[in-house]
Formats: C-alpha cells, sequence, structure tokens
C-alpha cells in the first residue's frame, strides 16, 4: 500500500471505525433500504454500506476503486437509521466516506464543475438570484417550448431534459419577496419566527417561500428573513465537502440570532435537516457548540407551527383524495411525521389516504436522480404504483427536491392517470384564500 | 476464482447475477455473528433448476457451496469459511401462496417471514415462529437453522410446521420432501432431517408450511420480582395452574437496568427480574386467565404486576422487552448472544452458574430469554478488539455450554450450532455425532455444501474468538 493510501485509510478510520463498528450486523435495515429493495444486493444495503466503510477504514478495500460505488448509490435517505435497533450513526458514517472519497477522486471535470457550483454557486444568493432570473426568462421568452418541442436539451442530458420540463413557472424578480424584511402578522402577534428561506427554493421556487410567509402570518406569527443567510449545506455535506459545510453552518449561525425570536422556520425538509444536525456538525468545535446547540433546537418544519399556531381558517374546499410523500430528512432526520398529516387530514371536503410504503424514499435524494437516473427511476416507478392504488387525485409533499420527483413521476409513470403535485404549503394556501 | 469456472457459470446464470467485485465479495463476507470470510463469488440464482446446475458444477470442480437468506445468523450459519460460492438467495421471492382451504402456505425459500405471517394474518390463519428477525429473515435460512422465537412454549418450534420441502441435494438433484398433507408416514422423514440442518444436506428453495388458526384475541401483563426464584415459581405455577401463555419472557437485573438507563419508562431498577406474559385464544378464556396468572404472581411474591388495558399499553409493556437490545449494545461494542437452553425446572441452577461464570471471568454478562421453553439468552457485552478480554470471553462462553449441557440442556435452542459451537457437538451428543457426520458424508460425498459448519475440526475442543 502506498503511502497516500495509508494516510486516506487512517484518516477514514479516525473519522468511522468507531461508529462502523457499532452495527451490530442484524439486518434489521434492510427491509427499510430503498436501494436495496430495487438493487438486491447486500452492497446496496446500509448494513453492506457500513461494512465497506469499515472494510476500508481497516485498509482492506480501496476507498475509490471499491468503496465509493456503493457508497455513491446510497440515497441517504437516512430511513436506516429509523428501523436500526442499536442507533447506527449512519448519516455520519455516510458522510465520512463521502468526504474521504471526495478528497481522493481524481479531479474530472464534471465533478470539478459541481464543486465550483456548490462551493461558488449555492453559497452565494446573488448567483442563485441570476439563475432564478434566467430561467424565468428562458420560460418567459418561448424559449423554453421550443426546447421541449426539439428536444433539443435531451440530447445533452435526457435526465434533465425530463427535469426541464416539469420546473415550475419561475415568478418574475419584482415579485420575489425582499430579505432583511419583517412580515407581520394581521393578527394578534403570538410569536417572532426566522425564516430559513433555501438557495434552491429561493431561486426556483419562490411562490412556496411566500406562501410559507402567508401560512405563517395567518397564524399569528411575525416572520423576518435574514438577509444574508446562507446555503444551509447539506448538498455540500451529500457531496462529502465537509469543510465547507461547516463555513457555512457558521455563517447562518452568525446571521440568525437566536435571541428574540421563537423559531428558525424552513419548509425544506432537506434544508431543515441539515439545520436540525448542526449541532452534530459542530460539536468538535467548542466555540461553536452552544450556538449551534441552540440554533438546531429552534430549527423547525413549518408545519410543525401550523399545528402549534393553528388552526388554519380555511376558506374553500379541496374535492378528492389526497396523499402524502414524506421528505425522507422530514420523517427520519427532523422526525416530524404526524403534522403534515394532521393538516392534510384537516382539510375540509379533501380525502386523505396513506399510501403503502409511504415512509420510503421516492429517490430524489438531493442530486441523486441526477446523477443515477436509472437507479432513481426503478425506485420512483415502484412508488408511482402506490400512488397510483390510493387513486389520489393530488400527492403532497414536503421539500422541493420530492415534489419535483413526484412531478417528473407523474409525467413518466402516470401519464394516462391524471395527477396533480403540490407542497403541502402551496395546497394550504390555496385554501385559506 | 479461475475464467473457465466463470465462463461455465455464465452459461447458467446472466451476468448481473454474478457479483465478483471486490466489494459485492465482502459484502457476503459476514452475518450477525462473528467472524469474516471471502467468498470468491457470490451468485443470485432465481430458479431451482439454475441452482441444480450450479451445484452440478460444483460437484465437478471440488469448489464450496454456501447458501444464504438474509444474513441474520448468529451462529455463522452462512458464512463462506473455505471460499467458493455464496448463493444469495434472498431473492429467490417469486412465490406466496396461502391455501386457505388446505391451511398451509406454499412460499419461495427468499419469502421473509413476516410476510407470511401478514398474508395468513389476512385470511384469519396463523405461522406461530416468531424469531426476532423475523422481519429481515427467510423462511428458507429460519428453517434451515430452525430458528424459532418467544412462542416455542405453547406453538412449538419451526419444524413443527414444516411439512414438505422442495431442494436442490448437495449432488445437484432437485427432490421433493413430505407434501401438502398434515399426515404423512410414507418412507424416512426427510422433511424433519433437513429442517434444522443448517444447509448441510440441501438447499432448500420452496417450503410448504402448515398455518393454523389465527387466535382471536390476546392479553399481555407484565410482573416484576425482588427475588429471581420467586418469578421462576411464578412461571411454573402459572403452568401447573394449566395456563399455557403464548410467551413468557423473561430479563434479569442487569437488563431491567440497562433497559431503564437507556430509556426510563418506571421500570423497577432493583428487581431481580422481570416477566412478560401474554396469553392468547378466545376473549373470555383468556380475561379469566390472565387473572389467574396475576393472582399466581402476586402470591409468588411479585413487587408489581400490570395488565395492559389496550393496545397502546401492551406496546409499552413490549416495549420493555424490545428495547434490551440496544439498551445492552451502549455498554460495549461487541455483543455475544448465545442461547443455550435447558429444561424448564433448571432455569434457576442455570443462572446461578451464569451469574458464577459473570463473576469468575469478570465479564459484563446479561441474561434475558424464553422463560417458558427454558431458552436462555446470556449476552457477553464486551469489545473484540479487547484481546485480553475476549479470551476470557472465549473460556466464559465454553463453560456456559458446558453448564447447559450438564443440567440436561442444549448447545442451542433457536440460533444453530454454525461454526461457534462446533467444538462443543461432541460433548452433548457423544457418538450420535459420528452418525451425523455419515448421514452428511452419504449425501454429500464432495463435501460441497456448507463445510466447516456444524462439525468440529480434529482436535477442535474450544470456540476461537480471536
Amino acid at each position: 500500500m502506498s503511502a497516500p493510501e495509508i494516510q486516506r485509510h487512517n484518516e477514514l478510520f479516525e473519522k468511522a471505525f468507531s461508529k462502523t463498528n457499532l452495527c451490530i450486523q442484524c439486518g434489521y435495515c434492510l427491509p427499510a433500504c430503498p436501494t436495496y429493495q430495487s438493487m438486491g444486493t447486500e452492497t446496496a444495503s446500509p448494513r453492506g454500506r457500513i461494512n465497506l466503510v469499515k472494510m476500508a477504514a481497516e485498509g482492506k478495500i480501496d476507498v475509490t476503486k471499491d468503496m465509493a460505488g456503493p457508497i455513491d448509490l446510497c440515497l441517504g435517505c437516512r430511513a436506516c437509521e429509523i428501523a436500526c435497533p442499536v442507533n447506527v450513526p449512519y448519516g455520519q458514517i455516510l458522510e465520512a466516506a463521502k468526504e474521504i472519497i471526495q478528497k481522493e477522486k481524481p479531479k474530472k471535470t464534471k465533478d470539478h464543475f459541481v464543486h465550483l457550483l456548490l462551493t461558488k454557486g449555492f453559497t452565494n444568493p446573488k448567483f442563485l438570484n441570476l439563475i432564478g432570473d434566467a430561467t424565468w426568462l428562458y420560460q418567459k421568452s418561448g424559449l423554453n417550448k421550443l426546447v421541449q418541442k426539439t428536444n433539443a436539451i435531451n440530447l445533452v442530458a435526457k435526465p434533465l431534459g425530463f427535469f426541464e420540463k416539469i420546473l415550475p413557472p419561475v415568478q418574475k424578480p419584482s415579485k420575489r419577496t425582499k430579505r432583511g424584511e419583517w412580515y407581520k402578522t394581521e393578527r394578534e402577534c403570538k410569536g417572532k419566527v426566522a425564516f430559513f428561506v433555501g438557495c434552491v427554493t429561493d431561486a426556483m421556487m419562490h411562490e412556496t417561500n411566500n406562501n410559507t410567509i402567508k401560512l405563517l402570518n395567518t397564524v399569528g406569527l411575525d416572520v423576518f428573513i435574514p438577509e444574508k443567510q446562507k446555503c444551509c449545506g447539506a448538498l455540500h455535506a451529500h457531496q462529502g465537502l465537509l469543510s465547507e459545510t461547516k463555513e457555512l453552518a457558521k455563517e447562518n449561525l452568525d446571521v440568525f440570532k437566536t435571541s428574540g425570536i421563537d423559531y428558525i422556520v424552513n419548509s425544506a425538509g432537506g434544508c431543515g435537516a441539515m439545520l436540525h444536525e448542526y449541532r452534530e456538525l459542530l460539536h468538535d468545535e467548542p466555540e461553536w457548540q452552544q450556538k449551534a446547540e441552540a440554533f438546531s433546537k429552534k430549527s423547525v418544519d413549518v408545519s410543525v407551527l401550523l399545528v402549534k399556531y393553528g388552526p388554519l381558517p380555511f376558506k374553500r374546499e379541496w374535492n378528492g383524495i389526497i396523499t402524502y410523500q414524506p421528505s425522507c430528512h422530514l420523517s427520519n432526520v427532523q422526525g416530524v411525521t404526524e403534522e403534515p398529516r394532521q393538516l392534510l387530514r384537516s382539510i375540509p371536503g379533501a380525502n386523505f389516504i396513506e399510501m403503502k410504503d409511504s415512509d420510503s424514499c421516492c429517490a430524489s435524494g438531493g442530486i441523486y436522480n441526477l446523477i443515477h437516473y436509472e437507479e432513481s427511476s426503478k425506485i420512483l416507478a415502484s412508488k408511482m404504483e402506490n400512488v397510483k392504488n390510493t387513486e389520489a387525485t393530488t400527492v403532497v409533499t414536503s421539500n422541493p427536491g420530492c415534489l419535483l420527483q413526484m412531478k417528473h413521476g407523474a409525467d413518466k409513470f402516470a401519464k394516462d392517470y391524471k395527477i396533480e403535485t403540490s407542497h403541502l404549503v402551496d395546497l394550504l394556501v390555496k385554501l385559506i384564500d | 476464482m479461475e475464467k473457465s469456472i466463470v465462463k461455465k457459470i455464465e452459461e447458467i446464470i446472466p451476468k448481473e447475477r454474478i457479483l465478483k467485485e471486490l466489494s459485492d465479495r465482502y459484502s457476503y463476507s459476514y452475518d450477525a455473528s462473528f467472524g469474516e470470510y471471502l467468498p470468491d463469488i457470490v451468485l443470485q440464482p432465481a430458479s431451482v433448476e439454475e441452482i441444480s446446475l450450479l451445484v452440478k458444477l460444483a460437484n465437478e470442480y471440488r469448489i464450496p457451496v454456501y447458501p444464504r437468506g438474509s444474513g441474520t445468523s448468529l451462529s455463522g450459519g452462512p458464512l463462506p469459511v473455505y471460499g467458493g460460492m455464496v448463493f444469495d438467495l434472498s431473492q429467490l421471492k417469486e412465490k406466496l401462496v396461502i391455501d386457505k382451504e388446505n391451511m398451509i402456505a406454499v412460499a419461495s425459500a427468499g419469502i421473509i417471514t413476516s410476510e407470511i405471517h401478514k398474508k395468513a394474518e389476512e385470511v384469519g390463519l396463523f405461522y406461530p415462529p416468531d424469531p426476532s428477525s423475523s422481519n429481515v429473515s427467510t423462511i428458507g435460512g429460519n428453517l434451515l437453522e430452525n430458528s424459532s422465537g418467544p412462542k416455542g412454549l405453547k406453538y412449538g418450534t419451526t419444524k413443527e410446521y414444516v411439512i414438505g420441502l422442495e431442494v436442490v441435494t448437495p449432488l445437484g438433484e432437485i427432490i421433493r420432501t413430505g407434501g401438502k398433507t398434515v399426515k404423512n408416514v410414507t418412507g424416512f422423514d426427510l422433511t424433519r432431517l433437513i429442517v434444522g440442518s443448517e444447509g448441510l444436506l440441501g438447499i432448500v428453495t420452496e417450503v410448504i408450511l402448515r398455518l393454523i388458526p389465527k387466535p382471536q384475541a390476546k392479553k399481555t401483563m407484565l410482573a416484576t420480582f425482588s427475588k429471581f426464584i420467586d418469578s421462576g415459581n411464578a412461571v411454573t405455577n402459572v403452568l401447573a395452574a394449566g395456563i399455557l401463555p403464548a410467551a413468557m419472557e423473561f430479563m434479569d437485573n442487569a437488563c431491567i437496568r440497562a433497559v431503564e438507563h437507556y430509556k426510563p419508562s418506571g421500570l423497577p431498577v432493583e428487581a431481580d427480574a422481570l416477566v412478560i406474559f401474554e396469553i392468547d385464544g378466545h376473549p373470555l378464556a383468556i380475561e379469566e386467565e390472565i387473572e389467574k396468572c396475576r393472582v399466581i404472581c402476586n402470591k409468588n411474591g411479585a413487587t408489581s404486576v400490570k395488565i395492559a388495558a389496550n393496545d397502546k399499553e401492551r406496546d409499552e409493556i413490549w416495549a420493555a422487552r424490545k428495547m434490551v437490545s440496544p439498551a445492552i449494545t451502549q455498554l460495549g461494542p461487541t455483543k455475544i448472544s448465545e442461547d443455550a437452553t435447558v429444561p424448564r425446572s433448571k432455569i434457576p441452577e442455570m443462572m446461578e452458574c451464569l451469574y458464577a461464570i459473570r463473576d469468575k471471568y469478570n465479564l459484563t454478562l446479561v441474561v434475558f430469554g424464553h422463560a417458558g421453553d427454558g431458552n436462555l439468552h446470556p449476552n457477553i457485552i464486551t469489545d473484540k478488539r479487547d484481546i485480553e478480554e475476549m479470551k476470557r470471553v472465549e473460556l466464559a462462553v465454553s463453560e456456559i455450554f458446558e453448564s447447559a449441557i450438564k443440567l440436561g440442556g442444549t448447545l442451542s435452542g433457536e440460533h444453530g450450532i454454525g461454526i461457534l459451537k462446533a467444538p462443543y457437538m461432541e460433548l452433548e451428543l457423544g457418538h450420535s455425532l459420528e452418525l451425523m457426520k455419515s448421514i452428511k458424508q452419504a449425501w454429500d460425498p464432495n463435501n460441497i455444501l456448507n463445510p466447516g459448519k456444524m462439525f468440529p475440526q480434529p482436535g477442535q475442543t474450544k470456540v476461537v474468538l480471536t
């Protein structure tokens, strides 16, 4: 073994070995894992992946050649953590593995592009606004129609083509909410919340953010949007860019002053999970630990506050069956499972039906569906079967990534079967106006 | 593995079901027990015909074959100790038919056991064997290891429910044993011989299981005792009163402390023992029986007795038992779970032996298990990286087995022999071990199927964990 190899094995050993050693290899995680279910091999299971990280840490297999592939195919949905009887911190093992892979990976152009996009793009609201603006312009100009018609984009990247089709109309720049401003409730003020807008949501699905503010105002909460907030870091963490993730976390901790506000609210399950885990992320940095702890404690999904300060003053009925595809990170990491369902059940006129295996991942998984399009499609196909079996007319999600995936699923696997997709807050707003 | 052999394998099954990468091989090098053995190749055959051809090929080239379900074995059952081929049969799951009229289930070997529970219950039937891994483990693996769970006392173990099999023999022939009738005395009972044979006599591809009517209702009760002996008397007296509980699960003081420390729920940490009684049957009968259990426990010095009033309270009671595993793993990273089993009346004596062993070797040892059938699970919590302590564990494990056998018990109630208990087989079986070996020899002249299991190596008398 060459010197750098030993070095990286040691680093992995330090970061993950003792955690992998907690796994008693009972296999209770197997039925919970969507990739094990779709691929049917131990290598694609949580138990298998933990073992491979252990083997790599021990130097028995190579990080890049043997470990990277199976780790890369993990959705990161963390359903295995819920199933685990001995609380193995799978998420931490996964992130440590990704970090080491990232460090060792030969720098390909594609990776470099993703890296640049993540580190320079998503950390910069101006850049994201620019993308948002460009998308808006692109859609407004009718160029999108032409691209869709000619399938030009499919020639470049088929999966991107699918997603281009399902991207919701982006609002024109002037209609977006302003950062650094308070949105006050017209009712008696019951509390003050700071809103974490999320980078992708803010740029591409801004309507959902507007609606989140509207709903929070409706239940009597004042909402503030801290101006200099950054990306939560989830996408960076998933790519193994841990030091960048930590930097972003620290900047957010500085921007979101926790004194004077009751909650830090978000409406994206994936971002929420990252915010929820700042305390683990910074647990070994004493000067940040306390701040992170306070931040994570106050960080909460919008559905929790809507239930806590509700009920919502519904003015309309919703006809038809609604089913719910929860965000894995909302359920498995933040432990919020009941509130969104409670809100859906409270909608007048609607019939909420739980789909089979609703808690299993839709295979959106950050940008998994772009990187591993075929694998993702297999999982999505069986998910859409479950959706169809409820005879739902609307499928509701709690995270922008899942929403896009459901739209894609409806488009690809349920064409003959008309089904609407909506983020929870977008649906709720329609009914209180 | 030699290229020419791989080429022959590729003529039998498609490439995508042949796993050759190092990552794949390491992914099938372990189960839920100890030990790590790297197979040369992993195959996922999808039919009995493919398995038959592959086993014939293995015989031709003398390649060891290790069949495997979901790899939940605690005794090393599927570990490829001599390399060779691992057959991953977890994907062999095409068939699951519940035949309500004949009260049987026909299932492919890779069907998950809880799936059978679920499908049977949908039509009012019941498959009682319920290993704690039932949400993960395959029916094929369950029956080859004869694993069973807490309901052994009232309902018997897996072997009581298997009435027919489709099997690939160690020479690659496809045979059927038993059938769909509950009564069957034609010829030798090969079904019974294969059940619990730990994959030494054949690869099971399809099973026929007997089902029984689903009990209409159940009642659950939690009793705690300040003296261990009292809990033993309560268990015996409940049975003497003509009540046959579906489960009597027991936890010792160390388990209670661990669970309470892990997730405080008001369990008495001073109690010597805790027993969960579950009665099932007709709603009226179980009301009366659970009340009798309460009276008997009180008479036998129970410090607290609680009968669950509803499903929520029932779940709370079972939560204590289900938390044992996570709770005790907080005590150390390596958990050695044994299942030495003694006649019920010898449980108190066995407990004394276990505590003496614990003190003698200065180990963290906790005990829980199935009080009704004498199936105890002494668990030693240690750290396998601590070689010095592991040496003491080896000696302690040996003494646990010796004690169980001395008290008229057995090496294994439900985990199987595998590699971990092979050295002690002669201690329990004496000369009948030779007879077992001659059966293996007759069935598997080339020693192809799951070699290295169940029978000790010459001169091997102790387990080696380090």
